[in-house]
């Protein structure tokens, strides 16, 4: 190798040699801070990578069954409340925004500002949390949990706003698909959301201890990166249960 | 290879059987399997006998005592676009040998005699057309093709016959078909190959394949004296099928007539084929099969009929070559109740029909 | 392009005051350690743990199926423990096995980084597997589980009053244990090389090891969330695979093997890994067609991931995906021929010898061709339907996953160990040790061929009479291989105080990691190194020789 192609190399790879100017929060088996910034953002993505396919299987089960027992899938998907999905978009989306200020704010080392935007991210996110939760409660009144209280009976005569939901009991039946899906779902996106707010209320503590306002910015922005993916999710979740079949 | 010479394959296979490391060949597609098997065997033998090759001659040339200098080499294009392109068309040849066998085992001939079976933990239920029960066991005539319908009442098994080479898991909520001819008289092993539980091991049987008259013989004394038409026919008529499977000028439902095999249009405008599966899932789901031009008003029988149940209906079905069958028995079931206490429609009777669940 | 080699004369060698091994003492210093190679060792330990349990559990349904019917254990017992002979050998040991010991001490050394990109991770990912390890334990302590190692639905979560829950937790547990080391190698190989380590100059390990991370990062999210769906239907009795519920037990087959297909090449790709290595250093000759060997892993690992409905051939999948699935199949067979045949080209002009590793290596080269050619049995569909569930498929996966993963395993143990200890093994009895697991290898294992084709179907604790004679010459043949297996724990163990030291570069192997002390300082490099040579550049190596190496602490 000549050494035009070794010089090349080191510049794409960053592996410059410094001196002495490490910052305190440069690990002792990464080169630089670039290096290191740009493998933990690398591995996050990797990560999101594995949540797309966790997610993934699910949507995948969730095409299948729709295909196959449609009109239980529109009766279902009737039976939810569309103002809290639609409360629980928003939601979501400003916390997203809230969190990719508080990224900013790191980035921009404003240490309030950071703590501001982190707690109103915390906010937004236990907000979705509690209008989730009452959903789900509403659905265990409504008889909808499969396995556990289950009953077809709500899906036999039509209701109030979707008179023409007049299943067959076969096909009442086959709501619980729609329901273990439903469940399972939005039961996996509130783990995630759940594991989100604990992680965000960690770092808020160790943004009130002074850290991330340094330039060490990369635990901020990775977790931005997985608060963004959950929100993602969302997003695919809220058409795929309450919309997509509003009309039918 | 059989086909080329069949003395030599007779020869090969006794010898092989001799020595207890080989199967019997007792149905007409044992020596089709066989035959890839023993190509798929020589493949291997080569390709490993040329792996050997290399590795024990270059291991023995090549060791330092006598070539103490290594010579460098980069690879050789040519030669991994050989040993590429070798394996690729062997393998080729094997996939399609494969997918020829595949099509053979699993595409029954349209003469084949129905024979049904029902899985379940631990045991093998059989019900022959003409009213034969058997457990664990399977008499069928030889050289006359046999398809087998199976299908699971809980876990999933599978409906192995290694004499036949042939074999299918057995699923619960929907059938899975497999047919042989079976060529040699003789008894032989009948295996769920898929894990069950905690009796899997014992969940095995023997097929007995007999003579046509032997057979004949056998089914004439085990009948239990209703074929499964017949026990069809009843439960036909205590669920209240014909109420609206008759063929009346206002009649709700299709006409079951020469149904069996025939093409039908659905109401999102598919063609479908009626086979057994289909039958069993109308049964179950009538609502995912609705047929084009009639109301969508029948019930689902989940929960209300048993397999056995379902078998005999489909068969009842498969047999109806006519409608007169299903005016006759609203005659029968109007005018006299069938003695073994099947329920005439309209009768609050608490007796239940066999084949029905009891809720 | 001749090199000569002579592997150098130990006498000499003397272990360096400083390294990995004795910079830190006590229990604590390795339990929260974050260096890459202690990690590796802690994984050493506990694998070999778990293997060994596995073993036991081998040994019992050995002798359980000395005689037809069943004995010596109870149907309910043989089911148990083939249950845990089977989720504790592919979770606990096959997965894990290269990656997250050989591939975690010699990745970082290999693309010349101090360590991994995430230590921490990389020591969570251990706590994981022991967590995992201690749940399974605890299941088989309490009455065990028996659905076997695959979970199949309804049977797993409908019709079995085992502890279904909680080893369905345990494997969940070891799949992130095993997503994190993935991860962490990915972006090692993406990130951390030392300048002038391009994609082209990385050792083949480390190719084998980025494909096999692919497949960890994407099949095992997949297999989570299956068994998430299973337990959350055993527990609350949701349904989506149980048919009484309008919910599909084939879409639960779908689901698990589009991980457990993969995950045979998460299992095998490490192992081609350190063949590779071995058959290159021991033959003092560069890999032949380095680039095929090293794209026919990444093949491998992106047709791995369309063959997984080969497993259910006879489950009633429609002809037409039987018919594609089985084409794939016979493709994802080609870059393994090629691998096997370049490996053998290697050989040529070569100036081979016979230490342990090369043993091994060979074992692993005749056994593997014999796994491979006997799975496009299996992957020709009419064949598939007489073979597959019997014992033929039993003889099919040990071929590729002991006769092929254990002996590479085995193989690269060896090889690394000088580096891992600073210490030899016994030479003479290793060679003894790798003929004996050849030997009882093929005893094992090749009269179940046989059985499989008679029609002998798998996890049966009772069998007919006739098939007694060739399980006998199986039971015979397993108890050979745990001679086999039994030695390298013993005289590895022992050349931990009394092996020989083996000084830097024991057999003149081209590698980064074997330009460093064994064992390595806990940076590795006393600096960073800048890479001006090929992977098996042997001349490059000669030309070095003599001159002082610089990285020695």
């Amino acid at each position: 190798m000549d050494s035009h192609t070794l010089a090349a190399q080191t510049a794409e790879t960053g592996h410059i040699e410094h001196g002495a100017d490490h910052p305190p929060f440069l690990r002792h088996h990464f080169e630089n801070v670039p290096q290191q910034r740009e493998a933990a953002t690398f591995g996050m993505w990797l990560f999101l990578l594995t949540e797309i396919m966790f997610f993934g299987g699910l949507f995948c089960s969730y095409l299948i069954f729709r295909n196959w027992y449609y009109p239980a899938f529109v009766a279902g998907s009737h039976t939810l409340h569309i103002w809290a999905g639609t409360l629980n978009t928003t939601l979501l989306i400003v916390s997203s925004f809230t969190m990719a200020m508080g990224v900013h704010a790191a980035e921009t080392r404003m240490r309030k500002a950071l703590m501001g935007w982190i707690i109103a991210t915390l906010i937004l996110g236990c907000g979705f949390l509690c209008v989730k939760a009452y959903e789900w409660h509403d659905e265990w009144v409504e008889h909808h949990v499969p396995g556990l209280n289950f009953s077809p009976e709500g899906f036999l005569h039509g209701t109030k706003d979707y008179p023409d939901d007049k299943l067959p009991l076969d096909m009442a039946e086959k709501t619980q698909v729609y329901f273990s899906l439903y469940f399972a779902m939005t039961g996996m996106h509130a783990l995630h959301m759940v594991i989100g707010v604990s992680l965000l209320t960690i770092l808020l503590i160790q943004v009130y201890g002074g850290k991330y306002v340094n330039g060490h910015v990369a635990p901020i922005e990775n977790f931005g990166l997985y608060w963004h993916f959950v929100d993602i999710v969302w997003i695919f979740l809220f058409p795929l249960l309450y919309l997509i079949s509003r009309h039918q | 290879m059989h086909f080329i010479s069949p003395v030599l394959w007779q020869f090969l296979i006794k010898w092989l059987t001799h020595f207890a490391i080989f199967p019997p060949e007792a149905s007409s597609i044992a020596p089709y399997a066989d035959a890839l098997y023993f190509f798929l065997v020589l493949i291997s033998a080569v390709g490993l006998g040329a792996v050997g090759f290399l590795v024990f001659y270059f291991s023995i040339r090549y060791r330092k005592d006598l070539n103490p200098e290594a010579t460098q080499i980069e690879g050789s294009t040519l030669l991994e676009a050989t040993w590429t392109i070798i394996p690729l068309i062997l393998f080729m040849i094997c996939f399609v040998w494969g997918a020829l066998l595949y099509f053979r085992i699993y595409s029954p001939p349209t003469n084949a005699m129905n024979i049904y079976v029902v899985g379940k933990q631990w045991m093998w239920k059989v019900e022959h057309p003409g009213g034969q029960h058997e457990i664990n066991a399977l008499h069928i005539p030889i050289n006359r093709p046999i398809q087998i319908t199976l299908i699971s009442q809980d876990v999933f098994h599978s409906f192995s016959i290694p004499a036949f080479r042939v074999k299918r898991e057995a699923i619960p909520g929907r059938y899975n078909t497999e047919w042989f001819e079976a060529t040699q008289v003789g008894t032989y092993h009948l295996f769920c190959t898929q894990y069950c539980g905690t009796l899997h091991s014992q969940m095995i049987g023997e097929v007995v394949a007999m003579t046509p008259e032997d057979y004949e013989a056998w089914a004439a004394g085990s009948t239990s004296g209703n074929s499964l038409a017949q026990n069809g026919e009843r439960l036909f008529a205590s669920l209240g099928c014909n109420s609206c499977h008759n063929s009346g000028p206002n009649a709700h439902g299709p006409n079951l007539g020469k149904i069996y095999g025939s093409h039908l249009q659905l109401k999102d405008g598919s063609f479908t084929t009626v086979d057994d599966a289909f039958l069993r899932d109308t049964i179950l789901n009538p609502t995912m099969h609705e047929v084009a031009g009639y109301a969508p008003i029948m019930p689902t029988y989940q929960g209300q009929v048993s397999e056995e149940g379902l078998i005999d209906l489909v068969e009842y079905i498969r047999q109806l070559d006519s409608q007169y069958r299903i005016e006759q028995t609203i005659d029968n079931s109007a005018a006299q109740p069938i003695q073994t206490g099947a329920t005439p429609p309209g009768t609050s009777a608490p007796v239940l029909a066999p084949g029905t669940v009891k809720q | 392009m001749s090199t000569i080699l002579t592997l150098p004369d130990q006498a000499t060698a003397r272990l360096p005051k400083v390294s990995y091994l004795n910079k830190e003492y006590g229990l604590k210093s390795w339990l929260l350690t974050g260096d890459h190679k202690r990690i590796a060792m802690l994984y050493l330990i506990s694998i070999t743990f778990f293997f060994f349990i596995g073993a036991a559990m081998a040994a019992l349904i050995r002798m359980e199926l000395l005689t037809p019917p069943s004995d010596l254990l109870a149907a309910d017992t043989y089911n148990k423990v083939f249950t845990a002979h089977g989720i504790i050998m592919v979770f606990f040991f096959l997965v894990p096995s290269v990656p997250a010991t050989i591939g975690n001490f010699c990745i970082p050394i290999m693309v010349g980084a101090k360590d991994l990109a995430f230590p921490k991770i990389n020591l969570l990912s251990w706590y994981l597997y022991i967590a995992a390890g201690i749940m399974m334990i605890c299941v088989l302590t309490f009455g065990g589980v028996d659905t076997g190692w695959t979970f199949t639905t309804p049977l797993s979560t409908h019709y079995l009053n085992t502890n279904v829950v909680s080893a369905g937790l345990a494997v969940f547990l070891a799949g992130f244990s095993s997503i994190f080391t993935g991860l962490n190698f990915i972006v090692t190989i993406h990130r951390m090389r030392a300048p002038g380590m391009t994609w082209f100059r990385l050792p083949l390990f480390v190719w084998s090891h980025y494909a096999a991370s692919l497949l960890m990062i994407l099949g095992t999210p997949v297999l989570a969330i299956t068994l998430v769906l299973v337990v959350l239907e055993r527990t609350i009795g949701i349904g989506v695979f149980d048919p009484t519920k309008g919910g599909d037990p084939l879409l639960f087959q779908h689901l698990f093997w589009f991980y457990s297909h993969p995950a045979v090449y998460i299992m095998i790709l490490p192992g081609m890994g350190v063949i590779s290595e071995v058959i290159s250093t021991f033959s003092r000759k560069r890999v032949f067609g380095y680039t095929a060997v090293a794209f026919s892993s990444v093949a491998i690992a992106v047709f791995g991931f369309f063959v997984w409905a080969h497993h259910m051939f006879v489950m009633g999948i429609s002809n037409y995906s039987a018919l594609v699935f089985s084409l794939l199949t016979m493709l994802v067979a080609v870059p393994s021929a090629i691998k096997i045949f370049n490996w053998s080209a290697t050989l040529y002009k070569g100036s081979i010898t016979f230490e342990t590793p090369m043993l091994y290596a060979f074992g692993f080269l005749g056994l593997f061709t014999i796994g491979g050619l006997t799975g496009v049995f299996l992957g020709s569909l009419g064949m598939d339907i007489h073979l597959t569930e019997t014992y033929f498929i039993v003889a099919h996966f040990h071929f590729v996953m002991v006769g092929g993963m254990l002996m590479a395993y085995l193989s690269g143990v060896h090889f690394w160990w000088p580096k891992m200890t600073g210490r030899m093994y016994p030479e003479g009895i290793s060679k003894l040790a790798a003929v004996i697991t050849f030997v009882g290898f093929v005893l094992t294992f090749f009269p179940q061929f046989i059985l499989g084709y008679l029609g002998m179907p798998r996890r049966y604790a009772a069998y007919p009479p006739e098939f007694q004679v060739l399980n006998v010459f199986s039971s015979a043949g397993a108890s050979v291989l745990g001679v086999g297996y039994l030695l390298p724990l013993l005289y590895l163990t022992w050349s931990l105080k009394y092996g020989k030291i083996a000084g830097p570069n024991p057999w003149q192997a081209t590698g980064l990691e074997w330009q460093i002390q064994s064992p390595p300082l806990t940076e590795n490099f006393a600096e960073t190194p800048i890479v001006t040579h090929e992977a098996y550049d042997y001349e490059w190596l000669e030309s070095r020789k003599g001159s002082e190496v610089p990285t020695v602490g």
